[in-house]
Order: structure tokens, then sequence, then C-alpha cells
């Protein structure tokens, strides 16, 4: 099966959505990206028991922190998914790419641009 | 330990809005136990702190130094050749770290970036509870061991009153009444019969009402 | 007991008879009327009024200046004190300031937790607990002497009671917990208001087991439901309440313009099976805002007339 998906999409893999922390989450907004979504195995299968539900715990903690910061929690998710269900893995994929694509680039991305041609403009 | 929590995001962006050049000092000691303020929480707050004004269109430059106390001089020490490239400090500190900080470092604007709650332990992830307020005069030995000043609604030292209700406490039936507590201790030790010893009238000058405290210790002062 | 002080509360214990007792809570507000006329219904019926302190943390008209009031009609007031809402000096000065107005009864209690009450937001104080004020106030009297150990000049004549609950948890302890309020030196007892009667006197009889009614005086506390709904809240709502279940289901089984009747009937029934119980000294009528009923509960419980002391 060989699907495709958004190229945009930049994966990073863990070994446990377990290990995915509040601060990988907020310091990929401070990089730029426009949007992150964590995909877990499905609930109740995790090989080291709770990891995805810890997950799914700070991901909802980053959303409350991005709302809070203007940035915007929609623009992360948690996903849950079997290995051996690729086209859902794609399905996931372009449902965060659609909704990156409605909320438009990380305000972040824009500020960061503008400082830049602010500080050129001043020299 | 100190348990404290961490200040909503908007009162911290307040506290600091107007500097330009801040540290954010988080502590290695009981605010980091209590998932507060150690150096997690300021990598967590000190990314989101610049990305709120980044957004607001203003570059601010926060720093992330977290030191292994902030109620010891030689800990605080090791900021002392940077300090003055800030404007302010944002610690994460419990409240005694804030006031060491202030009172080492008397020019620098200082900020709390958590509130200090209480003396207490941790009862599982997520869950800290209250066990002493510090009274100067432990009475633990009266009282089988659970502390009816730290832990009932009306630090009644003769206990219970009359709104203890199946264990729990008249003002939340999630609160366990101190004194059932109590009485559960001296039954289980057969010591019962300690429960009519009446507890004097408490002198509280070794408490807050006696205003500041100190204990000194001579013989290992320098 | 031989009498220790003029109270005229503790002239009727002493005397053997039933005493009553009931009383009112202070207005919200700096009206004394609303004191007067409560006072002027039942003033005829009742042997002391018992002015309530803040009660529920609901901030009022302070105890001690209602009870002056009382006094200023001839009443016999029993002044009301928490130790919620002052320290050790205050709650001294205050018993002071009532002795001066000659106010010879006092019951000495913890106050409810101010978070039920309009100042959630306030610190308490609890200096003291009740058992404390209870020391203190003797101490006032019998040796003449603040708690710092100076002298009192004119000491205060106080009669000196507390509150007993025992249908309060752990129910083990309420007992004994009556035992130590009358080591500090309780010498009569208002009790939380009686629906379970069967409870009420397994109770008593730990009591005379210890011989605790011999050194006491136990009032039972009642209060009348005006409807079934104040009969469920009471039960639902109120920590240290205990109303079976038939009651509830008593009060709800009438039609609602008969409730009403149904709770002072209740309230009498309690009364008259409570006479009956060793140990019992009298009874505390807390009409809650409902004090126009008092005349009927005490004449259909059959304790009038009142004894002229």
């Amino acid at each position: 099966m060989r699907l495709s998906y958004p190229t945009s999409v930049k994966i990073i893999r863990v070994p446990c959505t377990g290990k995915v922390d509040v601060i990988h989450i907020l310091r990929s907004f401070e990089k730029g990206a426009d949007g992150v979504y964590v995909v877990g195995c499905m609930e109740g299968d995790c090989h080291f028991n709770k990891g995805n539900f810890r997950a799914r715990k700070r991901v909802a903690q980053a959303q409350k922190m991005l709302d809070d910061i203007g940035i915007g929690g929609e623009r992360v998710r948690m996903y849950n998914l079997s290995s051996s269900e690729a086209p859902l893995f794609v399905r996931f994929a372009k449902e965060m790419f659609d909704k990156i694509v409605e909320l438009g680039p990380n305000p972040i991305k824009l500020a960061k641009k503008k400082n830049i041609n602010r500080q050129t403009e001043a020299a | 330990m100190i348990v404290a929590e961490k200040k909503p995001m908007e009162e911290v962006i307040k506290e600091i809005k107007d500097y330009k050049n801040i540290l954010l000092l988080g502590c290695n000691e009981c605010v980091t136990v209590c998932e507060a303020g150690g150096k997690k929480e300021v990598g967590i707050l000190a990314s989101a702190l610049r990305m709120y004004f980044l957004n607001q269109g203003e570059e601010k430059r926060i720093d992330e130094v977290t030191l292994e106390r902030q109620c010891d001089h030689e800990y605080l020490e090791e900021i002392r050749d940077r300090i003055d490239t800030y404007d302010a400090v944002l610690s994460l500190a419990c409240g005694v770290g804030v006031q060491f900080m202030a009172d080492k470092y008397i020019s620098i604007p200082v900020y709390p970036g958590v509130n200090t709650c209480f003396l207490g332990a941790t009862e599982k992830r997520g869950l800290w509870t209250e066990r002493c307020q510090a009274c100067g005069q432990c009475i633990l030995a009266s009282t089988a061991g659970i502390c009816p000043i730290s832990r009932c609604a009306k630090r009644i030292l003769n206990g219970p009153c009359g709104g203890s209700t199946n264990g729990k406490c008249e003002i939340s039936k999630e609160l366990d009444c101190a004194w059932q507590l109590i009485i559960n201790r001296l039954k289980a030790m057969g010591r019962m019969d300690d429960y009519e010893i009446l507890l004097d009238i408490k002198d509280w000058s070794s408490d807050r009402a006696g205003g500041p405290r100190k204990v000194v210790r001579e013989d290992v002062q320098e | 007991m031989k009498e220790k002080t003029p109270s005229k509360l503790e002239k009727i214990l002493a005397s053997g008879n039933l005493a009553v007792t009931s009383e009112c809570g202070p207005p919200r507000g700096s009206d004394p009327e609303a004191i007067i006329e409560k006072a002027n219904l039942i003033k005829d019926y009742v042997d002391a009024i018992n002015i309530t302190d803040n009660q529920t943390s609901v901030t009022r008209m302070c105890s001690l200046a209602a009870c002056i009031r009382l006094k200023l009609m001839g009443l016999e007031p029993v002044l009301q004190m928490v130790t919620r809402d002052r320290n050790r000096i205050a709650l001294q000065s205050d018993i002071l300031g009532a002795a001066s107005f000659d106010i010879y009864n006092m019951l000495c209690l913890s106050g409810d937790h101010q978070s039920f009450g309009d100042c959630a937001s306030g610190q308490n104080v609890h200096d003291l607990d009740s058992m404390q004020l209870i020391q203190t106030v003797r101490r006032m009297r019998d040796e003449g002497k603040f708690i710092g150990g100076d002298e009192i000049k004119r000491p205060p004549k106080m009669f000196v009671g507390a509150a007993a609950n025992p249908f309060a948890d752990p129910f083990e302890i309420r007992v004994a917990r009556l035992a130590k309020k009358v080591a500090a030196g309780a010498e009569f007892i208002q009790t939380q208001c009686i629906y379970n009667l069967d409870k009420f006197e397994k109770w008593m009889e730990g009591v005379r087991d210890r011989g605790l009614h011999e050194k006491v005086h136990i009032l039972a506390g009642v209060t009348p439901f005006k409807s079934a709904g104040m009969a469920r809240y009471m039960k639902n709502k109120v920590p240290g309440m205990d109303v079976p279940d038939e009651v509830v289901k008593r009060m709800s089984d009438r039609p609602k313009d008969k409730q009403a009747e149904e709770g002072i009937n209740i309230c009498v029934e309690t009364i008259q099976r409570l006479k009956e119980v060793t140990g019992v000294h009298g009874f505390h009528v807390m009409a809650i805002e409902w004090e126009e009923k008092v005349p009927e509960i005490v004449q259909r419980a059959g304790l009038l007339p009142r004894p002229e002391m």
C-alpha cells in the first residue's frame, strides 16, 4: 500500500507518545510549526500501559496554554490508531492539514518575520 | 515540603509585560517535586511567554535558569555575574525564594510565578495535601500523629466538632475530618483513653501570631 | 449541684424543674425592634432566651447587644459565643461586657465554618476552641482570673453552658466528648435538634452509665419542621443533623397546608417522650424564624406554667 499524505507533515518518531511532553509541543510552535498532532496507539493498547493516556493529557495542557497565549489550542491534536491502519493515518494527516489551512499560518512565524523586517528597516 | 501551584498565565503576563530582558528563575527543590516551578516548568513557561510577546509584536529576551535552591545564599550567588543584564526576574520558587532573591539583589524587580500554598505531602502524582502549619510548638504527640491545626478547618484542639459526618468535615464531603483520623489512630493503637485528655489553651506566640520567627543555632554558626 | 450564680436558669434547673429555653436570631440590621418583637412572642413561655452569635456564619447584629436588649426588657438571656470570630482578648472582654449588664448565662461554641456564610473569604480565629472557652469563663468566674493570670475586679457570674451533638460522628466518642466538656466546666448542655429519638436515648444511656447526668443539666434540643421541604433540607444539607426517613415521610405524607401542623405535632411528641428520659432536665426549643409557635409547643407539651423564681 503506497498511500500518499500531505508533504508538509514532518514526522518525528518517538518510542511512545508518553515521551511527548508539553515543552516539545510548545517548542515546535516557537520554531515555526503551524500545527502539531500526536499519533498514539489505540487507548488500552499502549506497550507502556499508560503512555498514550499521558500524551492525551499533555496535549490538552498544551492546548490550554496555546489558547492562553493567543496561538490557538486547535493547532494541537491527539489521534489514536493501530499500526495496521495506514488509510486512517492518511486520513488524520489530511484532516490536520485541512484544519491548518483553515487556521492559516502560525502567528509566531508571521510575528518573527515582521520583527525582522522592522529591524532591517531600522538599520 | 512547600507546595505551590502555578499562577495563571494572564497574571504572569501582567507582571512582566513592561520588561524587556527577563530571567525566569526556577528552583530544584519543593516546587520541582510539586511540578510548579522546576526546570521543566521554567522551560514551558518561558517558551509560552516568548511566543505570547512575539505574537504581540514584542521580542523579549526570556532566559531560563534553575537553581539548586533559591533559599540559600550560595546558590543565589550563582547568578550574581549576570543579574545586571536583566530588567526583572520572574521566580518560580516559593515565596521564600522570591523574597530571598529580593533581599539579595536589591535593585532588580522580582515577581512571583507561583502561589505558595502550604506545607504538605504528595499523596499521589498530581495530588498534594496539607500536613503542617508550622505553628512552632508541635502537638502531634498529643494528637496521635495527626495535626488538627493544619487539618481541621477550625483547628480545634479538642475535637471533633458537631459537624463531623461519616468521617468527613462539615465544609466538604471530600475532606477527611482530622479528629476522625485521630480517633481512628487512637483506637488502632489501643489508646482511646487518651481521647479524654483536655488539650490546654495553646500558646500561639510561636505561630504567626508572635511575629516573624527565627531559629538560632549558635553551635552550628561560623 | 449547688448554685454558683444569680442565673434564673440555674435556679430552675437546681430546683429540679424541667427548664425551657428558646432562641432568637438577631436581625441582619440594626433595628432593635426585631429582637424585642421576637422576645415578646416567647417571653412568658420560656425561662431563658438564647441569642445566637452570627449563626451559620452570616453577619448579624451582635449577640451581646441583643442580649442587653433582653436584659433591658427584664428577661433572661443566654449569650451564645463562638470562638470563630474573636481571639482570647475579645472573648474575655465581651464576657466582662456581658457581666457588666448582669447577663448570667452563656453558651460556649466553636461556631459554623465561615464558608457557610456571607463572608466565605474571611479569616477565622479559633484561638481557643469551645472547651477552652468553657475553661476560660469558669476560671474567670471561679478564680476571678484572666487567662493571663491577672485578677479580675468584679468577676463575671456566668452559668456556663455548652452544646452537644449526639448525632455527629463518630458516635462512639459522643459520650466521651460530653465528659470532656463537663470536665472543662460545662454546667448545662443544649443539644443539637433531636429527630432520631432512639439514637438520642442510646446516647443518654451512655451519659447515665458514666453518671454525667448528675454533673450537668442536659436540655434536649427540638426544632419544629415548617414543611416537608425543611425536613429534607435538614436531613440532607445541614452537617451533623440526623433526620430519620420515617420523620421526613411523616411530613411529606401530609398535604402542604397541614405540614406545619404536623411539624408542631412531631415536636410536641418528641418533648413528651423525652420528658421521661432520666437525665433530661429541660428543653431548648429552637423554632427557627417561627418564634410565634413556641407558646403552642410549650403549652401542648405540658411545660406550663413556668416556675417563678
